[in-house]
């Protein structure tokens, strides 16, 4: 037999291979819907630039929309990713975090009790820095009660997905506040012709991806993740790796709210970070990560939360209604789940397996 | 099919990845006989009863089965219950947080008349099964409150009770002491006379002469033959499994140490951890193998636990090397140039899902600290070069631990404490599970690395294999230390010893 991997066998084995075919998936529906209307059938992948009145010269397109829209399930996703490796839990609070966080921020900018204000009460880097503190915190305290008091992660991260949201209504004086300032509004809006959420995004991608290649950390998640008493006795603080993914997780959060409020340069508790903890849990599963903790691949949680933007965009561009989306995307979900579950792909394996049984008789 | 053949395997033959795990094999089981079923690791042995009991989806091949038309393929250990299949596995895989009746009658609970679960009917149920088998325990209890010992007899008794007609013990003996293995003896030549077939797979020779009447031998996936106890002494055993002649008992050469002169390396005075170890005073010197003996549950390991930080210590001193320390963790230890192989492999050895790279690497990188990753290409040096140094039989080294046999795993948690490259290393049975010749080979080297002046603390239920490597001999009975021997170091003395005054040779 030959020793050398054939290039199939090397795509076969390539563990983002499924995150990337669902995400071609939903492309390859775009461009059969585009070619079915007679538009141009790329017209999914097309950039282009517009003028606009308040943002100048900008890029336009429903990639350059994916991308940016996307860009806080795929932050959210990375602590997640971190999150569910070390303790094979889940952070429900991350959605409620970034609300308060985003209070915080506005409410700092604004100074306390102020509804709107086009002035900042501080210097900006106090808002967005008091912002990131508090998502920390928060991580703290989810790791806290996770690591040193073995709290199981969806109970404890329970209390602050209860109570965040409304710590930041708090916060804020049971008000939205807002901030109508340029420099507050810029993390939502763009940098010459790119959407900013998107640059922050690829910032925060490369810190930790910088991080995990350049320390142990990555490797220190995955064993504790897998065994924690082995890790222990192998000279492994499992407490503090778990403690520690948990703050990065709030940090993260933090990060996403602050670009979601600035979007709507206004901190409104009730509605930022809404339903996103799903998201971010489901990008994770999408990206081939087991829930179960353990093995994670960064990337492949980074394809997933983009792979549900684009089943959004391309819900709204074939012309299903905001309010039947829902539906049409559980559908889409439930196809992408099933494909990477273990039996459907033991199934596969055998099949091929088979195939090439046949090959070798030949 | 002869008469009293009550299972036969032709030709089975099956592929993991990259290794041929069995290719074309034979075996055959009859009523009422107790057959070994021997090989070194990876030899093939737990493919083929995994194979048997349905766990793996063999290729090629057929089962019979007495009573049964045509072949049998099972499906599931359920399906393989069904034909009268039962197993009990080396590593228990029973429900920790269940009670041991519980754990007796998963999946078959007695009902009531209104069909919910008859309690009442099966705690006594269960407390007459194992007082039968003359284990005293309260079956009420959840099982994580027995040792792995007593876990192991209840796995035995869970297949015992399930009326099969073959009964398959892999590695059953391996967590237990003496006298448990002895009633487990009893209890399996009481099931032969009563028609049961019974595969009994064992590292240990001389239990494969105590109780089996066949032998049938697999080498690297292959058969090799199939003897009648009789006809196949010791030597010719050994050859055949490794295929070639071996002198297992080749004389180690143990270097005498002057312990009056030689450096205190652990010095630990009535150190103890409340519940598992009495207050103990211990000195280990530079360069000395010191052994710890006793019954399993005696505390040997817990002992070994307390200084390492596995356990923390709830009072007492330790010195290490002069210096009063405080270990709280077990990376405390490291960093004083401890290091532990711990008895379980599983839940405390492996981590199962990385790659033996990794899993080799890991304790030398929590060393180093996380901000100091160990270079890829050194990784992968030191990977190889233990692979290669403890002859680790693996498709590759970025290959997952836990598709290695048990007998490997074991070698490449051995690796990862050895890269540490520490001054006092704890093996806590670091030769179970693993075959003969490697296990001769892991001796020498204990003994090489006490030349090299690194301290060992070495902890087996085989006495023999003790007495090879060891200086000195510390004896625990019931959580306490009871004896330290240094001089006559003999298979009489230690037992005597093991067993106490009061109940020595019954």
């Amino acid at each position: 037999m030959n020793n050398k991997k054939s290039f199939w066998q090397k795509v076969k084995s390539w563990p983002l291979l499924l995150p990337v075919v669902c995400l071609l998936l939903v492309m390859a529906v775009n461009i059969i819907y585009d070619a079915s209307i007679g538009n141009n059938p790329f017209s999914f992948f097309k950039i282009t630039l517009q003028t606009t009145t308040g943002n100048g010269t900008i890029l336009y397109g429903r990639i350059i929309d994916i991308l940016n829209r996307g860009s806080e399930a795929a932050i959210l996703a990375l602590g997640m990713t971190l999150v569910v490796s070390s303790s094979a839990g889940t952070d429900i609070s991350v959605g409620s975090v970034m609300s308060l966080s985003a209070s915080v921020c506005c409410m700092l900018l604004a100074g306390y009790g102020v509804t709107s204000t086009s002035e900042l009460a501080v210097p900006l880097v106090v808002g967005l820095l008091g912002a990131l503190l508090i998502g920390c915190l928060c991580g703290a305290f989810n790791g806290f009660l996770v690591a040193h008091l073995k709290i199981q992660p969806m109970v404890a991260t329970l209390i602050l997905f209860t109570a965040a949201r409304a710590i930041g209504l708090l916060v804020c004086n049971d008000m939205i506040v807002y901030v109508r300032n340029d420099s507050f509004g810029f993390f939502g809006s763009f940098l010459g012709p790119i959407p900013t959420p998107i640059i922050i995004t690829v910032i925060c991608v490369l810190i930790l991806g910088t991080v995990l290649k350049k320390t142990a950390l990555g490797t220190y998640i995955q064993s504790v993740g897998i065994n924690p008493k082995a890790s222990r006795i192998a000279g492994l603080n499992s407490k503090t790796i778990i403690f520690l993914t948990y703050v990065l997780c709030g940090l993260f959060a933090a990060v996403a709210g602050i670009m979601q409020s600035s979007r709507i340069t206004s901190a409104d508790s009730n509605n930022i970070g809404l339903y996103m903890e799903l998201d971010a849990i489901l990008a994770v599963a999408l990206g081939g990560n087991s829930l179960g903790g353990g093995k994670f691949n960064l990337a492949g949680s980074i394809i997933g939360a983009y792979t549900i933007q684009a089943i959004t965009t391309t819900l709204y561009a074939l012309g299903v209604s905001t309010s039947q989306a829902p539906v049409y995307k559980a559908v889409i979900v439930i196809i992408i789940v099933a494909i990477q579950a273990p039996p459907v792909q033991a199934y596969f394996r055998k099949k091929s397996a088979a195939k090439n049984a046949v090959k070798e008789v030949a | 099919m002869e008469n009293n053949v009550v299972l036969t395997a032709r030709g089975i033959t099956m592929t993991f990845p990259g290794v041929k795990a069995l290719d074309n094999v034979d075996f055959t089981l009859r009523k009422g006989e107790i057959h070994a079923l021997m090989g070194e690791n990876g030899a093939g042995k737990s493919t083929l009863i995994k194979c048997l009991t349905g766990i793996n989806d063999f290729e090629a091949g057929e089962i019979h089965i007495d009573g049964i038309e045509g072949p049998v393929k099972n499906h599931s250990t359920r399906d393989a219950q069904n034909v009268g299949i039962s197993t009990v596995y080396q590593e228990v895989n029973l429900c920790p947080n269940l009670s041991v009746a519980e754990n007796l009658f998963i999946g078959r609970e007695p009902l009531t008349k209104l069909h919910t679960v008859d309690r009442a009917s099966y705690n006594k149920r269960s407390q007459k099964i194992m007082d039968d088998l003359g284990i005293e325990i309260d079956v009420t209890q959840n099982l994580e409150n027995y040792s792995l010992a007593i876990q192991q007899m209840v796995a035995i008794a869970r297949a015992v009770d399930m009326d099969c007609k073959v009964l398959i013990l892999d590695e059953p003996t391996s967590s237990l002491d003496d006298e448990e293995v002895e009633k487990l003896f009893v209890l399996m030549k009481r099931l032969r006379d009563q028609g049961v077939g019974i595969v009994f797979v064992t590292h240990f020779l001389e239990q494969v002469y105590a109780v089996c009447d066949r032998i049938t031998v697999l080498r690297n996936g292959t058969f090799v033959g199939e003897y009648p106890i009789a006809e196949l002494p010791r030597v010719k055993l050994v050859a055949a499994m490794m295929g070639k002649d071996l002198n297992d008992l080749d004389a180690i050469e143990k270097e005498q140490i002057d312990l009056e002169k030689s450096e205190v390396v652990i010095d630990a005075s009535s150190l103890t951890h409340t519940g598992t170890v009495k207050p103990f005073d211990l000195k280990i010197h530079k360069g000395e193998v010191i052994g710890v003996g006793g019954l399993l549950g005696s505390g040997r390991s817990e002992l070994a636990r307390v200084i390492y930080g596995a356990d923390k210590a709830s009072a007492g001193k330790l010195k290490v090397k002069g210096k009063d320390v405080k270990i709280n963790q077990p990376i405390d230890a490291m960093n004083l140039g401890m290091g532990m192989l711990p008895d379980d492999r599983k839940a405390e050895g492996i981590i199962g899902d990385l790659s033996i790279r990794e899993n080799i690497i890991l304790a030398v990188q929590a060393k180093r600290g996380m901000m100091k990753p160990i270079p890829m290409k050194k990784q992968e040096e030191l990977a190889d070069y233990y692979i290669d140094l403890l002859s680790i039989k693996c498709p590759s080294r970025e290959a997952k631990i836990n598709q290695l046999s048990g007998g490997n795993q074991q070698k490449v948690i051995l690796a990862r404490w050895l890269a540490t490259d520490a001054d006092f290393l704890i093996l806590d049975e670091p030769t179970r599970g693993i075959d003969v010749g490697t296990k001769s080979e892991i001796q020498k080297l204990v003994v090489d690395l006490a030349k090299e002046g690194k301290s060992i603390m070495f902890i087996s239920s085989e006495i023999s294999e003790m007495l090879r490597t060891c200086n000195r001999m510390v004896i625990m009975r019931d959580g306490e230390k009871v004896e330290e021997l240094d001089k006559d170091l003999t298979q009489e003395s230690v037992m005597a010893a093991i067993a106490g005054g009061d109940k020595a040779h019954e």
